[in-house]
């Protein structure tokens, strides 16, 4: 996992592994942070990228995925 | 051409770069850090990326644009770490044969970059730091 801006700020870390079980979900992943990042847990707007590109609750996962969360973003 | 840099840079290199013979228009757009921003002072920006995807984005974006607007070239550079007031946030350039497409295909690619490419920036004001709330999806 890695996290970018508020996110990282919230999670009081950039990056961690996070172990799920074999064909768990984007959406699962999500839920798993949300509890172990109390902060997170209210957090409504949510983006994940996997492996770079931007992933749907549903996609699944695979052993060996970088996954990263952050707010809507803000550039430009 | 696609940039993500620390660095300042000079719009008129850039522009000098990208012309060519075929362009009978050149639209660019330059952003800046604004020293004022909900009614609060900004002292300084931090502008924070996601590199890797950052990059992948703008890519896909700059062959949109080509694709799309008939353009016969994107750039886009955009900064990020410690920046001051007034300093050069990002800067989009695109050369067309007429302006119409021009500038339909830079307001395109600032749009998509609002929208989907992993930056985040923080103000610092004398009341503290606030993220900047994105626009995106």
């Amino acid at each position: 996992m890695i996290y970018f801006a508020l996110f990282r700020e919230m999670a009081g870390l950039s990056e961690e592994e996070f172990h799920l079980q074999e064909g768990s979900t984007v959406e699962a992943l999500v839920e798993a942070i949300k509890v172990q990042h109390g902060p997170l847990g209210g957090v409504e707007r949510i983006l994940v990228a996997v492996n770079g590109e931007f992933a749907e609750p549903g996609e699944t996962l695979v052993e060996g995925d970088v996954a990263a969360l952050f707010p809507p973003v803000s550039g430009g | 051409m696609i940039r993500i840099t620390r660095e300042d840079f000079s719009v008129d290199e850039v522009l000098g770069r990208l012309r060519t013979g075929n362009m009978g228009a050149l639209v660019t757009f330059v952003g800046f850090v604004r020293n004022k921003s909900e009614g609060r002072g900004v002292e300084r920006m931090e502008i924070e990326c996601y590199e890797d995807m950052t990059l992948g984005q703008l890519e896909a974006i700059r062959e949109e644009a080509l694709e799309r607007f008939g353009v016969e070239e994107v750039t886009v550079i955009h900064r990020y770490g410690n920046l001051n007031v007034s300093d050069k946030i990002m800067m989009i350039a695109v050369g067309a044969a007429h302006r119409a497409e021009a500038f339909d295909a830079c307001r395109y690619v600032l749009e998509q970059i609002k929208g989907r490419v992993p930056i985040w920036k923080k103000e610092v004001t004398p009341e503290g730091d606030f993220w900047v709330e994105g626009e995106g999806p």
